[in-house]
């Protein structure tokens, strides 16, 4: 039991780095906050229950290198941190992008074949 | 590549853990902040909204958790945090931790010490390139490492196994670099000896196989950098000096480098010179002697690709040539290789025993403490059963609690380790530069080296496993449910327990160390009252060699007869005699004798291989060699009378039969002299004190002559008041002839040093392991003592008697007691038998051991249980019960 609660969370924390890559990617440095806020829109309830999810994966990418943080003000003033994407998560986003969509048009690929194209 | 970053930044956020926690809460607190301001903008009530906007984060605390899991290294994390719990738990208990450290500090230091000396005697080669393919020549079934010299000359220039071979002698000569003569040990060897074991000069150069043509055509030295430095200050101009050697010029060629200190372990000469110059150094020569097998060793290193086997088949082929052909003076031929450093099996096969015994003796010490160091982390572990219990039900893995308690254990024992190794290296460092005997060049020289630190670890981690998994049984199954409910769990009366086990193996083991140490001591003690065949009290000796003052073979007796009468003239001299070579004296002659009818005087043909001793006639009275019949030798047997001989006892019976057979018998030399007997003295102690008795012949000093010289001077009382007296009178004689003066107790010093080494490190051994079983016995019952104060109390309080409280008490240590020490007795008298080979006379079966060792557990005993005792009976019962 405890395997598969292990292996969910690998598969979200994989999917959760993408996102906050990309989100990062398109919307430039943001807080914590405003990462959960803009996956959350995207994505519906994916982190609807657990918002804290998410610092684990930040500090994961910070520690590889593919983000960076630092303190800033938030938009009530208060100290924020603030994650902004380094050129080397740039390239990884990039990467991960190219892979991503291979695997997405295989897998399509699959789904719509018929009986006769697998004989 | 990515993770490796990621490794390193964790490991780099060790450091700042507690600035990150600050970090991540008070981002958390932002986040919630945050959210909780959008749900206030979305018109729910304050409190509702931060409500919600908890709900939307999550479960905080596995979140952090995650986080933390992430951030650096959970395995390093709680190390860090075992190891400062435990530096705690240690430091409250003080007495605890200072009996453990002690403990094995004791028994990890004792292990490095005789690693140590294993190491450097046994394991490690001789300092040269490519040792693992240096080898030595033994010859025969009996392994002797000694060659003639035309018999090494065969082998070098016949083998085909070998890049080359080497051989080399030790002699005595003296050096005198203007007006000092002093004497030295030296290496006479082969011209190739250099080359072959492929050592380069630091300075000047080497002799080489090409500087020899013929007896003393090579008159060079090369000297050793130790002798160079103290005796020549580091003098860069000594290359080409001229020096006398024994009267003979000699020049200085070089210096050897400092880490070559010659081909033996333990003896380091203080220069070379090459041996076809032995007859200026010995004032003889045996260069052509084919039957006289004085050279020391023959040594060399394998060619590329020669096995072992595949060169010892190839020197039995030489050697079967050699039966043939020189039938008369090559018995058996057959070879063997050994490592070269001991002097092959002669050396190196006892020491290797001894020491290999003394290795499992320290490691049974080792087994003792970790037994002990077992039943004090048990009876720890139980005393922490709340504790342990506490943890478990506030949801701590059982694993994670041993994970605790071992790291304890690892600790102590590396502390522990830690002390052990450093007194030891402390002793190996005094060992190396220690010269146990005066006489002597000896050396043990036994640094440590990474070999040792690295064993010393590895022992630390091993016991520290091995006493650490005794609590695991108690810890995995304790029920933290009724050990909340109902206090600590009593064991009280149960069945024998681990801890009971470890207890009786512990002290069978310190029984079995102490038998042995008993054993070698009463053999020491008698081997010092044994009947030598000599008496050394009140004698001095004048030691030196003539050869080193120039006397040829011919001119010594003549000397030698002055020397005698010198110093018989002296007030307080009762006699003096000469002897070439001393009893009990390294360099011991011996050689085959045959009886009187044998024709074919080959080697095997031989009726005995007797010990030769020459000496001048007042040498029995000198020595207090008593005469059993016949006739002592006299200053007539000269060269011009029949050749006579006296013979020990052992001699005459196994020559002719009986001691009064053999008087006015005649037997053969090797030469095929024939000698008659015309005395018998009593047996005596020649090679070693443990030898069996050794036939031996004393023959007249004017017909066998010899330049080395012992003077035995009897007095009537002190003899060293003589000493100034007979200093003079030698001088007088030749100023330029070095001599040492000591009594023949000081010199006997070298016989017993083995014995003396094997009964001091025995008795250590022994005494390490009496106060091992001390504390183990004593933690037992102290322990037993105060988990059952209140039954004794009780008991006290219905009226027990003091002699039932004890029993109640102490009955059970005291049965282990007796189990483990009858257990041990057993095993050590099983164990001695080793001992016997090195240990004059040891042998367990002796009733003052026996009783000795009995004695010695029940003191042990008594002293351990004492102070447990004594608290036991000072129970207060009402107090006692009150407090409860």
């Amino acid at each position: 039991m405890a395997g598969a609660m292990k292996q969910k969370t690998d598969v979200l924390q994989g999917t959760l780095a993408l996102m906050v890559l990309k989100t990062l990617d398109v919307l430039g440095p943001l807080h914590g906050y405003g990462v959960a806020r803009r996956i959350e829109q995207i994505s519906g309830d994916l982190l609807a229950v657990n918002q804290g999810t998410l610092y684990p994966v930040l500090l994961k990418l910070e520690q590889e290198g593919a983000i960076a943080s630092e303190w800033g003000a938030s938009e009530n003033n208060r100290r924020a941190r603030f994650y902004r994407l380094t050129e080397e998560g740039r390239k990884q986003l990039q990467v991960e992008t190219r892979d991503w969509e291979q695997t997405a048009a295989i897998i399509g690929r699959f789904f719509e074949a018929k009986a006769e194209d697998l004989s | 590549m990515k993770s490796l970053r990621r490794f390193f930044t964790r490991l780099a956020s060790l450091a700042t853990r507690r600035a990150q926690d600050e970090r991540l809460r008070e981002e958390i607190e932002e986040h919630i902040a945050l959210e909780t301001a959008e749900n206030l903008r979305a018109g729910l009530s304050p409190i509702e909204a931060r409500r919600q906007a908890m709900l939307k984060f999550g479960g905080v605390e596995a979140m952090k958790q995650d986080y933390r899991a992430d951030r650096g290294l959970p395995f390093i994390e709680d190390l860090v945090r075992d190891v400062r719990f435990a530096l705690r738990m240690l430091r409250k208990s003080p007495g605890f931790t200072a009996v453990a450290v002690v403990t094995l500090a004791v028994a990890i230091g004792a292990n490095a010490v005789v690693f140590g000396v294993l190491n450097a005697l046994i394991l490690r080669p001789l300092n040269v390139p490519q040792a693992e393919s240096l080898w030595g020549i033994e010859r025969g079934s009996d392994k002797a490492v000694n060659q003639s010299y035309p018999d090494y000359l065969d082998l070098r220039d016949r083998n085909r196994s070998f890049d080359d071979l080497a051989a080399y002698n030790v002699a005595l000569a003296g050096l005198d670099t203007g007006n000092n003569p002093s004497s030295s040990w030296i290496l006479e060897v082969t011209g190739n000896y250099f080359d072959a074991l492929g050592i380069h000069p630091y300075l000047g150069r080497f002799f080489h196989g090409a500087d020899e043509h013929g007896p003393n055509s090579a008159p060079y030295i090369v000297l050793t950098y130790a002798f160079w430095h103290s005796h020549f200050q580091d003098d860069r101009s000594v290359v080409g000096r001229t020096v006398q050697l024994n009267k003979h010029p000699f020049t200085i060629l070089g210096v050897a480098p400092l880490e070559f200190r010659g081909t033996l372990l333990f003896v380091f000469p203080d220069f070379w010179v090459p041996l076809v110059n032995q007859e200026q150094v010995e004032g003889t020569n045996v260069l052509n002697a084919r039957g006289n097998r004085s050279i020391l060793m023959v040594l060399g290193h394998l060619k590329a690709g020669v096995t072992p086997l595949q060169a010892v088949a190839d020197l039995n082929s030489i050697g079967s040539y050699l039966e043939k052909t020189y039938p008369k003076d090559d018995g058996q031929m057959t070879f063997s290789l050994t490592r070269p450093g001991l002097t092959g099996d002669w050396l190196g096969g006892p020491l290797r025993a001894f020491l290999s015994g003394l290795m499992l003796l320290a490691a049974l010490i080792l087994m003792a403490a970790c037994a002990n160091l077992g039943s004090l982390f048990a009876a720890r572990a139980s005393d922490r059963s709340r504790e342990v219990a506490l943890r478990l039900a506030l949801g701590a893995g059982r694993l994670r609690v041993l994970r605790q308690l071992f790291t304890e254990a690892v600790l102590v024992s590396l502390i522990g380790g830690a002390f052990g190794l450093w007194g030891s290296v402390a002793l190996l460092r005094g060992l190396s530069v220690w010269q146990p005997l005066p006489t002597a060049p000896l050396q043990v020289p036994v640094n440590p080296d990474a070999n040792v630190y690295a064993v010393a670890l590895l022992l630390s981690l091993a016991s520290a496993f091995l006493f650490g998994v005794v609590p695991v049984r108690q810890v995995l199954h304790t029920d933290p449910y009724h050990v909340i409910k109902s206090g600590s769990t009593g064991t009280v009366g149960r069945r024998f327990t681990v801890r009971d086990l470890s207890l009786v193996a512990q002290i069978a083991i310190c029984a079995v160390l102490v038998t042995s140490s008993l054993v070698a001591v009463r053999g020491l003690v008698r081997s010092l009252h044994s009947n030598f065949g000599f008496e050394p009290k009140n004698t001095l000796l004048v030691e030196t060699a003539l050869s080193m003052a120039g006397y040829s073979a011919d001119r010594a007796p003549a000397m030698q007869k002055r020397m005698i009468d010198a110093l018989e003239s002296i007030p307080g001299v009762k006699s003096v005699g000469l002897v070439d070579r001393l009893p009990l004296y390294y360099g011991a002659n011996s050689s085959d004798v045959f009886a009187d009818k044998t024709t074919d005087l080959r080697p095997t043909n031989a009726a005995a291989e007797a010990m030769i001793y020459n000496i001048s006639p007042e040498y029995f009275d000198a020595a207090r060699t008593s005469l059993l019949a016949g006739r002592t030798l006299s200053w007539h047997d000269d060269k011009d009378a029949p050749r006579v001989a006296v013979v020990n006892r052992e001699f005459a019976g196994k020559i002719f039969g009986s001691a009064t057979d053999a008087l006015g018998k005649y037997f053969k030399r090797r030469d095929g002299t024939r000698i008659q007997v015309v005395g018998i003295v009593e047996d005596g102690k020649y090679t070693s004190l443990a030898e069996d008795p050794q036939p031996a012949m004393f023959l007249p000093i004017l017909q066998s002559p010899s330049t080395v010289v012992s003077l035995v001077v009897r007095s009537d009382g002190d003899p060293q008041q003589l000493a100034p007296a007979i200093k003079s009178a030698v001088q007088d004689l030749d100023a330029g002839l070095p001599f040492t003066l000591r009594t023949w107790n000081q010199e006997l010093e070298s016989a017993l040093f083995p014995s003396r080494m094997a009964t001091l490190s025995l008795g250590v051994l022994g005494v390490m392991g009496a106060m091992l079983s001390i504390t183990g016995v004593f933690g037992m019952a102290a322990y037993s003592v105060s988990k059952r104060l209140r039954e004794l109390g009780i008991r006290m309080a219905l009226g027990a008697q003091r002699k039932e409280v004890l029993q109640a008490a102490l009955g059970r240590a005291f049965k282990l007691l007796a189990f483990g020490s009858a257990a041990g007795l057993l095993l050590g008298i099983l164990a001695s038998r080793v001992l016997a080979s090195i240990v004059y006379q040891a042998t367990p079966r002796d009733p003052l051991v026996l009783s000795g060792v009995v004695l010695a557990m029940l003191l042990l005993g008594l002293l351990a249980t004492w102070i447990p005792a004594q608290r036991a009976l000072s129970i207060d019962p009402v107090i006692l019960l009150r407090e409860e």
